[in-house]
């Protein structure tokens, strides 16, 4: 592993994209095939289910090190990860145990099935064959997130360094179904797999927000402007009588929303379609907060079926009887798109209603608008853009609605993980009911280092508790915090949801005095 | 026996009538370090070890009424033997020791345990109650050797030189800057800010042997300082200064270095754990080799150390103090600033 290990550290001692991608190649060309395709597995957030319960870790840490509970979980929330955590709270190594990557995987893949004594002696005996770095490797192996500073893009970048393969192609692949253990790495990078693989989704195309001037973006006439949804981004995939929903998140959900596999299954031809996922009642779209109770289930039951109806905003198509459309103009998929959707009909999947508009000062009226049934702004997309890889600045712009602002004061500071696990960048806020306070969000972004650091520091020396990541605090505090949404929820004490609360600013002109009231807040909910 | 109490303004040696380490102006002001929050201005009168004389003439002003002693080398006053013993943080840095009818508290000031190459090692001393620092008091700071991290710095720098990048270290200007030069001592010119060489020729003149660099201005040349090393103070990190420095791979060194996630908050190249503070295990053996009947802990983990102290069986207490750390400090002190 130490190889990996080195890579790492190169990694992780600069923040130079290049010398990463370096750092990676270097990697590519002298570890052996297996490790190669498990550096991209993990990576790519594909790794083996977790072996060993993260407690039992835990626990062999803590009698190894004689160190009582409390303190472990006093340097657990300092680190703010447990795999590290555990490397750093272990006493130093006595042997060395070189072996592959891949040779540590698997042995880990096949330790899941071993008894808990088993699985104690493989682990401490690990815990004493590795230096610090390595052993932090071996326990992120096991489990938690590969968090290092490598985007998939720098990696398919180096990958396409390497090999002189597009890089498009290479996110492609390396997104779809394959394990190391079914593939070669040379087969990987030149998509032997992709073809057969009737699932796979294109990257999404996604947009920036509009930072500029309407009149900057040119003629009114080059663009489309539709909604923007507030849903889930996702992509449909109708291939050999086959349906698959892809999230933007690269996850397969199809499970999850039957009714739009029904409907799309009674469709003619082969298609890609990207679109938004959204909770549909009556013709009208829900907010988030309905559609979220739809999410993750196991089973989707009937009577959750009839209560948050699903429905798909159909924006753009990709794919049409296996030919790549998204180098062709929006323009021109989009009359595709049109055409597709009549030769087949459905209520459940809706074409994203272009806008029609003369002028560019027509189009603020319509987005102050949006919130009113639960749109989240426009779109605006340049007519003879293709349909890029990812993010790329220029064709496609987000212009949202502006954000709700209220003003709240901190109650609670909680310690970030990764890298702001040493500062108190988690707060809870509250708004005043009568003579009490009330929780109405929790956010954690928004503020400068500076100002975080300066609240640490606050929090330090005003802070209740002294153990535990919590910190209770004397209410003071006051910062304006903005969010896309408010709804009823049962499910909070304050008896609402904000959508995306984040901070907007820290409101040192003001005091707990002048903080919103509950009723002030319920107020933004009928406008 | 009540030697100290802690008041308002600092920790009060009763019968001595002095303070040590005092956060607001006094009369008598005994002296563990020259750091800002240790060495305050406005005392009128301060003791402290041969080498931090220069340092706080340096920070304090010129004219401040001063006086040091050597290590080992005790003074009574009223009645109270004081005597400095090696701490080991930074140049000059002393535990001070007080004296009263056999009876012994030890004040630590800010301390380490493992040696390096340029502050007198750390000394341990037998008392009946002990003042305690706690800036890294958790099991998961554990450092690695003086060696160790002078390979660490020495290949990073040779890295960069490889890639055509230049090299700059950020650390606080009293103690980290010292450090930093003697680990990368011999291995290309160095420049560093003039806080840095302001105070190393305040050090230098006293005597002390500090490794030569030379001081980079506002208006330096970029082929001069391409591919070589700069040492600047925390504070300068995102300054214009920086950004015009051709090439530049940052890092910073200080304790905190030693988590990830804090490697990766400032948005620098690399992070060090470089610390002037004891670790885990190092206030762990100070606090035992003192033999000490009671510790008070003070700034850093006090709730936690005194805690675990408490459960191992040895008595202590949390103190609260307004000392800060400098491994961490934003700003440098004004004063040093400007001069």
């Amino acid at each position: 592993m130490k190889d990996f290990s080195n890579l790492i550290s190169a990694i992780e001692i600069t923040n130079k994209t290049n010398a990463k991608i370096e750092a990676l190649v270097h990697y590519f060309n002298t570890a052996p095939d297996k490790d190669k395709l498990w550096l991209i597995a993990l990576f790519t957030g594909k790794r083996p289910s977790r072996p060993v319960k993260s407690n039992l870790m835990k626990e062999w840490c803590m009698e190894l090190t004689k160190l009582p509970e409390w303190l472990f979980l006093e340097s657990y929330s300092a680190v703010g990860d447990l795999g590290e955590t555990l490397a750093l709270l272990l006493p130093n190594p006595k042997n060395t145990i070189e072996k592959p990557l891949h040779i540590w995987v698997d042995e880990l893949i096949n330790l899941k099935q071993k008894t808990d004594e088993e699985k104690k002696v493989y682990v401490l005996q690990a815990w004493n064959g590795l230096e610090a770095q390595e052993r932090l490797i071996f326990n992120k192996l096991i489990g938690g997130s590969f968090r290092i500073g490598v985007s998939k893009k720098t990696l398919v970048n180096a990958l396409a360094k390497l090999s002189g393969i597009d890089p498009n192609q290479i996110m492609h692949s390396i997104i779809g179904n394959w394990t190391p253990n079914s593939i070669t790495f040379d087969d990987l990078l030149n998509g032997e797999h992709i073809n057969y693989d009737k699932s796979k989704p294109y990257p999404f195309c996604l947009a920036y927000a509009l930072e500029k001037d309407l009149t900057d973006l040119g003629n009114e006439n080059d663009w489309q402007v539709e909604y923007k949804w507030d849903g889930i981004r996702g992509q449909i995939i109708k291939r050999k009588e086959e349906v698959f929903i892809w999230s933007r998140g690269e996850e397969l959900v199809t499970q999850q929303f039957p009714e739009l596999v029904a409907a799309i299954s009674k469709f003619h031809n082969d298609f890609v379609i990207d679109g938004e996922i959204l909770a549909v009642k009556d013709s009208a779209v829900l907010i988030f907060n309905d559609l979220q109770k739809r999410l993750n289930r196991k089973n989707v039951t009937k009577k959750l079926l009839e209560e948050v109806p699903v429905g798909f905003y159909v924006y753009d198509i990709l794919e049409l009887n296996d030919e790549d459309f998204r180098a062709q103009s929006m323009e021109n998929r989009r009359v595709k798109l049109e055409q597709l959707f009549k030769e087949n009909t459905t209520d459940i999947l809706k074409l994203s209603e272009m806008i029609d508009f003369k002028n560019w000062n027509e189009l603020d009226a319509l987005r102050n608008d949006a919130r009113s049934f639960n749109s989240e702004g426009l779109m605006l997309k340049r007519k003879t853009s293709i349909y890029h890889v990812g993010r790329k600045k220029g064709d496609w712009w987000k212009w949202k609605v502006d954000p709700l602002t209220i003003d709240v004061v901190m109650i609670y500071a909680q310690k970030g993980s990764g890298r702001r696990s040493s500062k108190y960048t988690d707060y809870t806020f509250a708004v005043k009911n009568q003579d009490y306070l009330v929780t109405v969000a929790k956010a954690y972004s928004g503020l400068t280092d500076k100002e975080i650091t300066e609240i640490s520091k606050w929090v330090n020396k005003n802070a209740i508790e002294k153990f535990g990541p919590v910190r209770t605090v004397k209410p003071v505090l006051v910062f304006e915090i903005a969010f896309e949404g408010i709804a009823y929820s049962k499910r909070h004490k304050s008896g609402v949801a904000l959508r995306f609360p984040r901070i907007k600013r820290w409101r040192k002109d003001k005091t707990v005095k002048d903080i919103d009231t509950i009723e002030s807040v319920k107020a933004l909910i009928e406008n | 026996m009540k030697l100290v109490k802690f008041t308002k303004k600092g920790i009060y040696c009763i019968p001595g009538k002095f303070y040590l380490d005092p956060w607001y102006p006094v009369k008598y002001a005994v002296i563990s370090h020259g750091h800002a929050d240790h060495a305050r201005w406005g005392n009128q009168h301060y003791l402290c070890q041969n080498d931090s004389k220069a340092i706080l003439k340096h920070r304090l002003g010129k004219d401040i009424s001063i006086e040091s002693l050597g290590y080992n080398q005790p003074k009574n006053i009223n009645g109270v033997q004081v005597c400095f013993f090696p701490a080991g943080h930074v140049i000059g840095s002393a535990q001070i020791k007080l004296e009263y009818k056999g009876f012994v508290v030890v004040f630590s000031g800010d301390y380490k345990t493992q040696p390096d190459f340029i502050s007198t090692p750390f000394e341990p001393v037998k008392c009946h109650e002990f003042i305690t620092e706690s800036t890294f008091g958790l099991p998961i700071y554990k450092w690695k050797t003086e060696q160790e991290l002078q390979q660490e710095l020495q290949n990073w720098v040779l890295q960069n030189q490889q890639n055509n990048r230049t090299s700059v270290f950020l650390g606080y200007s009293l103690g980290k800057a010292q450090r930093i030069l003697k680990l990368i001592e011999h291995v290309d010119d160095v420049f560093v800010h003039s806080a840095i060489h302001n105070l190393n020729t305040a050090i230098s003149n006293s005597g002390i042997d500090i490794p030569k660099s030379t001081v980079i201005t506002s208006d330096f040349k970029k082929e001069n300082v391409q591919r070589k090393i700069v040492i600047l103070p925390p504070a300068l990190l995102g300054s214009k200064l920086i950004k015009k420095i051709p090439n530049a791979a940052t890092a910073i060194c200080s304790g905190w270095m030693h988590i990830r996630g804090n490697r990766r908050w400032k948005g620098v190249d690399a992070g060090f754990a470089v610390s002037d503070h004891a670790d885990w295990e190092g206030l762990l053996q100070a606090v035992k080799a003192t033999e000490a009947e009671k510790v008070y802990v003070t700034h850093g983990s006090q709730a936690v150390f005194s805690k675990y102290l408490n459960e191992i069986g040895i008595e202590a207490h949390e103190l609260k103090t307004e000392f800060g750390d400098e491994e961490i400090a934003d700003k440098e002190p004004q004063k040093s600033a400007t001069l």
